[in-house]
């Protein structure tokens, strides 16, 4: 018979005021802002507030207010024309220490806040967002791959053992190897195109020149390319941005649109630092020595350790020039403790070849130190003369120097991190993989909102008119059932809302069409309702069996049809990327809302209306 | 008071007699929208392509069916002209011709190569601003395509078998691809631009498209069950039974897409056309489609299908 049980009223209660409770964030605009946050070394502190409002003040700007929020600087402004005019002012104000990013600073109150209310992200098409334009150094990517090429030239011919007298770089794409006689070069030559046929070589005497065919040097530089767009891609899903686009410009630039991102600063930090690991062997011998006099063993590069010395400068550190391992050969990387000191620290897998070199080195160096240099490289632009010059600050350092205690292979951990902020910083940078060649902001773009504005006014209009037209037409045709349907409907857009802002889904066109098409299902849902309640009237059927067999019958069938739909919106989900994404997140929420709003909340308002009746005779429906 | 009616109670209009004809325009409009495919294609859009993208600025307003034409002497048939701000700008899209050494000079020497075709007497223009842009879907993207499109056929097929039965799952499969094909056949056919949200659009007529046919395969198993008559009259009895709600249901659906066409502006209007052309597809489908299919040679549904088999038949029949 036509009931509801009790619990389920109540569930519908806190579903409805959780629903409006979590949409409401929506409703609050956003303080254009500038973010102020620090690179490595600076503070962010009462100093730096102070000075940003002093030169604020001196520029003429006034802030709707600066406040320290966390690890960054909030300064909020009332428009946006002041937002670019205040980051103007301050970027060449605080320097290289600070990044200052434009940004959409919250509004929502703080309790709201607090309960974690956050509004939707809207996509670049509904709000603008960063633009990055990133410029591939693919010369380095060669160079990278020569150096490896010429190891791997010193390997062979030391495993095969042919004597050599030295193996050097030679100009752009070439590798020299000097050997004994030229017996011994033929010889070299054949182990060489034996272990990579791909090289094209020849023999001048004693000396075998290898070097790169243009179609591999082609095809190097395109696949550094891919794999630069598809580790900032890693990257990027690192920062949580739902629907960014990264494609490549031209020959050797990246472009890279992050709609709706929070923290821009941190964006660029993840996206610009190009960070990987080396492990290396440490040679024996007098650092300070070697450091002071200049004079470095040959087997042997100079490095600093992260420490500072009695003499308050960094321990130096004499480190073998051939490496075991580097981040490329890393599979995974993640932050935790290292069980037996309990501080923070990275465990590291490694790819089997690179698993393979570690085994190799650990088990014959036993008690030999080894240790893990950690490279950064930051890219500066500075004005010089009124012209803008770029370059690139690279920062080695010794991160850990750790006794070899057995054997290991593949997998290991990385200790000697300051914090476990740092750890997990680093197992991120790691994790979202090398790039296989260093890459420079060349541009930095704020999309503005106006154009945003627009679509988001259209995306309104067309989801505004759709729904006046529904509920029109369901108010006459079903009456009131009508009236149940239309409030089931905007429940579900409650919930839709709701629940994309909880997760913090982003918003974009594509996924207000699907808003609109989940609207079709959950129409479709309360139509096939109500046509039952119909055809069981119809049949004879009292009115409220009728209302109790109409949802009851409906039920299966809303189940399979909406069931299979949702499939179809998990696999454009699984597989599609950009748009798409979107458009079947906002499709596999809405459909899922629309059970619980078409099936069992509007029972529960029909039982309301009818149930208590004793004596029923007719449905308006 | 009388409810409100679109359609007459008890309708009982035979679809089953034009099967064989509804089928068979199914396979033809299928066979057509695959030629068009294989044979013209698609108009991609730069999302797929990459190309040049320029940017000019006229005197006065410019007729863009005109530009087009001056493009297409010009060698660049398949350019995308639109207007963006002010009738004045213009954003032309090209796939640059010269093709090989992209040295930063190809996009600029198109960009020249555009404005020279658009040098209108008295409405000269600049070029504004003229960039290349790379595909932003790669080959990567076709190889998810396709394994989406096997993962929603496995899903689908696995779903309605346990659900169902084998055959509704195969007839509803089929169902679905016929309008997905006959959707994306539309804008091959037409040389619309396709582009990312085109593509949103087409697959999410897959998720109508199987809906609308999975409401109309519950009314028949039910029938199945619950009535005595030869499986015609019984898949006959569900279209009719489910007919009012199909309707109303795929006319709200269209009215709403209707007001994305129409109101949601450019970037919506491919998505929109795309469920606008699969709703009605979808619709047709489920009744003159789907429903046939489960009447025909393997697939043809019996009664024994759907009524719940004998727990262990080997052991019954191994009983004395």
């Amino acid at each position: 018979m036509l009931t509801y049980a009790r619990w389920k009223y109540v569930l519908l209660l806190v579903i409805v005021l959780l629903s409006a409770l979590y949409a409401l964030p929506n409703v609050f605009p956003q303080d254009p802002s500038v973010q102020i946050s620090a690179s490595r070394g600076a503070v962010v502190d009462e100093a730096l507030k102070a000075r940003v409002e002093a030169s604020l003040r001196q520029a003429g700007v006034t802030a709707k207010s600066v406040e320290l929020a966390g690890d960054n600087l909030l300064v909020r402004l009332p428009d946006p024309d002041l937002q670019v005019k205040a980051s103007d002012v301050l970027t060449p104000e605080l320097g290289s220490d600070y990044i200052v990013a434009l940004n959409l600073a919250q509004t929502v109150p703080g309790w709201l806040a607090e309960l974690g209310g956050k509004p939707m992200l809207l996509g670049l098409d509904l709000q603008g967002g960063v633009h990055f334009t990133m410029q591939v150094d693919q010369q380095a990517a060669v160079d990278k791959r020569m150096e490896a090429t010429a190891e791997d030239v010193r390997m062979l011919l030391r495993e095969k053992r042919i004597g050599y007298d030295s193996v050097e770089r030679r100009g752009r794409t070439g590798v020299v190897a000097t050997l004994g006689d030229a017996a011994a070069a033929e010889k070299a030559r054949e182990e060489i195109l034996r272990s990579d046929p791909s090289l094209q070589t020849s023999i001048a005497g004693n000396t075998v020149s290898v070097q790169m065919g243009d179609a591999e040097l082609r095809q190097l530089m395109l696949d550094a390319i891919e794999q630069n767009v598809g580790t900032l891609r890693n990257r990027v899903n690192a920062l949580g941005v739902a629907e960014p686009i990264i494609q490549r410009q031209g020959d050797d630039r990246i472009v890279v649109q992050l709609p709706g991102v929070q923290d821009t600063a941190q964006a660029k930090r993840v996206l610009g630092a190009t960070a990987t690991l080396e492990w290396r062997a440490v040679v024996e011998g007098n650092a300070y020595e070697a450091r002071d006099s200049g004079i470095v063993p040959p087997e042997a590069l100079l490095y600093s350790r992260k420490e500072l010395g009695v003499d308050g400068k960094p321990v130096p550190i004499l480190l073998s020039k051939r490496v075991i391992a580097s981040g490329e050969q890393m599979v995974h990387a993640s932050a935790g403790n290292d069980p037996q000191s309990g501080t923070p620290a990275v465990s590291v897998r490694l790819n089997g070849a690179g698993g393979q070199r570690m085994f190799e080195f650990t088990s014959e160096n036993v008690g030999k130190p080894m240790a893990v240099v950690y490279i950064e490289r930051v890219p500066e632009v500075r004005i010089v003369d009124g012209e803008e010059v770029r370059s690139t600050r690279i920062n080695q350092e010794v991160i850990s120097v750790a006794t070899i205690r057995g054997v290991f292979g593949k997998e290991f951990q990385t200790t000697g991190l300051e914090s476990r902020k740092e750890a997990a910083s680093l197992a991120l940078l790691l994790r979202s993989g090398s790039l296989a060649a260093p890459m420079d902001f060349i541009e930095e773009r704020i999309v503005g909102p106006s154009l945003g504005r627009e679509n988001v006014e259209r995306g309104m209009t067309a989801i505004k008119y759709s729904f006046m037209f529904i509920l029109a037409f369901f108010l006459v045709y079903y009456r009131v059932f009508g009236v149940i349907t239309c409030v089931a409907l905007l429940l579900n857009l409650l919930m839709v809302v709701a629940i994309m802002s909880l997760f913090n889904a982003t918003m974009t066109l594509p996924g207000m069409a699907a808003i609109a098409l989940t609207v079709g299902f959950s129409v479709d849902a309360n139509v096939l309702i109500n046509e039952r309640i119909r055809e069981e009237l119809r049949a004879g059927v009292p009115a409220k069996a009728a209302i109790a067999g109409g949802y009851d019958k409906a039920l299966s069938t809303i189940a399979d049809a909406n069931i299979t739909s949702i499939l179809a919106g998990v696999a454009l989900f699984a597989f599609g990327t950009g748009p798409v994404k979107g458009f079947a997140i906002a499709l596999i929420v809405g459909i899922s809302t629309s059970m619980y709003s078409a099936v069992s909340a509007s029972r529960g308002i029909a039982t309301l209306i009818y149930g208590g009746r004793r004596k029923l005779k007719s449905l308006a429906i | 008071m009388k409810p409100f009616n679109l359609f007459p109670y008890g309708s009982n209009i035979d679809f089953m007699r034009l099967r064989t004809v509804s089928v068979l325009v199914a396979a033809l409009l299928m066979a057509v929208s695959i030629g068009a495919i294989a044979f013209k294609g698609f108009n991609f859009a730069l999302d797929f392509t990459g190309g040049a993208v320029t940017e000019i600025r006229f005197e006065q307003p410019v007729n863009v069916d005109d530009v087009r034409a001056r493009l297409r002497d010009a060698g660049y048939g398949n350019a995308q002209v639109q207007t963006f701000g002010s009738g004045n700008d213009l954003l032309v899209r090209v796939q640059p011709q010269t093709e090989g050494e992209v040295e930063g000079g190809a996009d600029q020497n198109t960009a020249r190569e555009v404005q020279q075709a658009l040098a209108i007497p008295g409405n000269p223009g600049t070029v504004l601003k003229s960039d290349y842009v790379g595909p932003q879907i790669g080959k990567e993207i076709a190889v998810n395509g396709i394994w989406a499109l096997i993962f929603v056929v496995v899903g689908f097929m696995i779903y309605i078998s346990f659900r169902f039965e084998k055959k509704f799952a195969v007839a509803a499969t089929l169902t679905t691809m016929h309008d997905v094909v006959l959707v994306a056949g539309w804008f091959a056919l037409t040389g619309r631009e396709f582009d990312l949200t085109v593509l949103a659009g087409i697959l999410s007529v897959m998720g109508f498209s199987i809906n609308d046919t999975i409401v109309v395969f519950d009314r028949i198993r039910e029938n199945f069950r619950s009535m005595r008559t030869g499986s015609l009259s019984v898949i006959n009895a569900a279209i009719n039974q489910t007919l009012s709600r199909t309707v109303i249901t795929s006319f709200v659906s269209f009215l709403s897409m209707l007001a994305l066409y129409l109101y949601g502006g450019g970037s919506l209007k491919g998505l929109a056309e795309a469920m606008l052309i699969g709703v009605v597809v979808a619709t047709l489908s489920s009744i003159f489609v789907a429903a046939p299919l489960l009447t025909f040679g393997p697939l043809k549904v019996t009664k024994q299908d759907l009524m719940p088999k004998a727990r262990d038949e080997e052991a019954l029949a191994r009983r004395p």
